[in-house]
């Protein structure tokens, strides 16, 4: 079952990035069907893993590699919030390209299959895991919006003429959003990496390489939510920073995840 | 049968010379549509800066294009060789281009729907005209709903509009400075704050240019238009007064020319500087994406008019319609009436039944006669095959 909804899932993710890049091309007809990609994508994608749950006795991504799965539906939850007004449509180009590349690497490493087997307690693995997953989600999100502040603020800057073309959002809201999202992502990435100590310290384990950069990603989003709120930071150069943020969940989502697993 | 009739002129045919001498205030045009309902007639006019526009649905339809002519004539008889005259179908499909803002001077603009509502809401309408004003409404609606014919802003002020829109959203509480009072300046400002924001000050004088660089710190958007030979305002002076704004962003509009505005303003991080060539580009940007637009919405007019005429050919059958079903059912309840004896021994359900099966034979019966007919009013047919179902069914002797 697994194998027949993972499929559907990435085809659909893959036709919403397709689309998108269609909807920059020529606004209307092929941004609505990239939105109804990504939602029955991600219809398809909740299937999968709700029959990876059930094949894994209620936990499926005790593995990075399904972990990957999950993090991708995380993503796509939350575009899905904006992703289906007409102004954000165009946060899809990175959004959706994104998810199709990070589902068919999880595939690869074997996250989309049922049956794998779990190191940790369910319990630990919904906390942990699910928070730190989370906030990674929505640091993707920030990132997402402020790659578009960004495009939009050159636009602005250099082609005033075109630039009611294509609906975007205006740049007071791009920055406001992202703001928002980290606002609610930091928290949620606080708690994820403070049980995961508790556990640490409960099994006597010691510090891995994915701890060290899953704190100094905590660093730098703790600094943007505090450049920004106290520091008056806003525009290009928080938008920066944010991007620098998501340097960091890459690293720590895809290059330094499998010691941690181990 | 009730035509539809509309005698008019408008920016195509006329000057503004002569369309001013027939433009008609509220009071005016409601009691000239009023004089031209005369009898069973029905008669809205449509009054703005671009047209004048009688629409009269009326069976005289020959009477009924000489009085509204007659009528606007008598306001200007010099218009009467700009007067068009249009009927049926062709009235309806030129209001309903009217209401969507083809046939506007800017194409999409908004005002004209309102205007029409007005000239519904002011005539003295019947079913035929409410039905095709109503239509024409929705029409209206419809095409600014689904293309984006009336999204991008059609003048300079407009256009620096929105221009600040892209870059704060919102406009409410959003502080304005003019500097310079010109004619497009102050429609700049009138158009932001429509969009709600609100004029902070405008340095007109020398002396209240002085306070140009202490109200620099507190405003979001700058709209220059100075009769000054040189710049106004330099970079330096703007990327100071930016320290103290901590990230806020400022529009700078300058509509003068010379130039008010340092042009490297535009390079400092957080200020998005414009001027007037920037505006016009964006102003011919979108009378092109209008025009493309446009071919979208005609098609979308021309689906409902063409649904009005559905409606509107389907008058001619009708009655015809009504009085085939009147006496098809007559004769239903005749012959169960005669047939009342034999009845009288079923019992109640069975009676029900048989008035069931009846009345079902008799629908069955007429179904397709009456779509056929239908059918053939749209097809410019239906007064023949009403005619003739009158003639075969006996319906004239009926009613005599």
């Amino acid at each position: 079952l697994a194998e027949l909804l993972f499929w559907p899932a990435l085809l659909l993710y893959g036709e919403a990035a397709v689309g998108y890049f269609g909807d920059v091309r020529r606004p209307g007809r092929a941004g609505r069907a990239a939105t109804w990609g990504v939602r029955l994508g991600w219809l398809a994608q909740t299937a999968l893993l709700a029959a990876q749950a059930a094949g894994d006795d209620g936990f499926p991504w005790g593995t990075w590699a399904s972990s990957l799965s999950l993090f991708v539906w995380l993503v796509v939850s939350a575009y899905l919030i904006w992703g289906c007004r007409r102004p954000y449509r165009v946060l899809g180009l990175v959004v959706m390209p994104l998810a199709v590349a990070l589902l068919a690497i999880s595939r690869a490493g074997g996250g989309t299959g049922s049956a794998s087997v779990n190191h940790y307690s369910n319990l630990f693995l919904v906390v942990h895991v699910g928070l730190v997953l989370a906030a990674f989600a929505g640091f993707t999100l920030a990132a997402a919006l402020s790659a578009l502040y960004i495009w939009q603020e050159r636009r602005l800057k250099t082609s005033p003429s075109t630039i009611l073309r294509r609906p975007v959002p205006a740049l007071a809201t791009l920055d406001e959003l992202a703001l928002r999202t980290v606002a609610w992502s930091v928290p949620l990435l606080t708690l994820g990496v403070a049980v995961g100590l508790v556990r640490l310290v409960a099994r006597g384990d010691r510090l891995d390489v994915l701890i060290v950069a899953t704190a100094a990603t905590w660093l730098v989003w703790c600094a943007y939510l505090g450049l920004r709120l106290l520091g008056g930071w806003a525009g290009r150069r928080a938008a920066y920073l944010a991007l620098a943020g998501f340097v960091l969940v890459v690293v720590v989502r895809l290059a330094l995840p499998a010691a941690h697993f181990a | 049968m009730i035509r539809l009739v509309l005698v008019g002129t408008s920016h195509h045919h006329a000057p503004i010379e002569l369309r001013e001498q027939v433009a008609l205030d509220r009071e005016a045009a409601a009691a000239l549509a009023a004089r031209l309902a005369d009898g069973d007639r029905e008669a809205v006019c449509l009054s703005t800066c671009n047209r004048t526009e009688l629409y009269v649905a009326a069976e005289d339809v020959e009477q009924a294009e000489k009085d509204a002519v007659d009528g606007l004539a008598a306001l200007e008889p010099e218009v009467e060789p700009a007067l068009y005259r249009l009927h049926d179908r062709a009235a309806a499909l030129h209001l309903f281009r009217v209401a969507a803002g083809l046939d506007s001077l800017v194409p999409g603009e908004g005002e004209i729907l309102g205007q029409v509502r007005i000239a519904h809401e002011l005539g003295t309408t019947g079913p035929v005209l409410d039905r095709v004003f109503r239509q024409a409404l929705h029409a209206g609606r419809k095409v600014r709903a689904e293309t984006a014919i009336g999204q991008s802003p059609a003048s300079v002020s407009a256009a620096a509009a929105a221009l600040a829109e892209q870059v704060f959203g919102s406009l409410d509480g959003c502080s304005i400075l003019l500097l310079g009072a010109g004619k497009v300046s102050e429609q700049a400002a009138r158009n932001l704050r429509s969009r709600g924001a609100e004029i902070s000050l405008v340095a007109n004088s020398k002396t209240e240019r002085e306070r140009i660089h202490e109200r620099l710190a507190t405003v979001d958007v700058v709209i220059a238009s100075t009769s000054a030979p040189g710049l106004v305002l330099d970079a330096a002076a703007v990327a100071e007064v930016l320290r103290g704004r901590r990230g806020r962003r400022l529009v700078l509009v300058d509509l003068a020319v010379p130039r008010d505005l340092d042009p490297t303003i535009g390079e400092l991080e957080g200020c998005y500087l414009y001027d007037i060539d920037d505006l016009e580009q964006i102003v011919v940007e979108t009378l092109s994406l209008r025009r493309r637009e446009a071919e979208r919405a005609e098609a979308i007019v021309a689906a409902e008019a063409e649904k009005f005429h559905e409606w509107h050919a389907s008058l001619d059958v009708v009655p015809a319609i009504a009085s085939l079903r009147a006496r098809a059912e007559e004769i239903r309840e005749s012959e169960l009436q005669k047939a009342e004896a034999l009845l009288e021994r079923l019992d109640e359900s069975q009676r029900r039944a048989v008035e069931a099966v009846t009345a079902q034979i008799v629908n069955k019966l007429l179904h397709v006669p009456t779509v056929r007919m239908k059918e053939a009013a749209v097809a410019a047919d239906g007064v023949l095959y009403a005619e003739t179902v009158r003639h075969l069914f006996g319906l004239d002797e009926d009613e005599r």
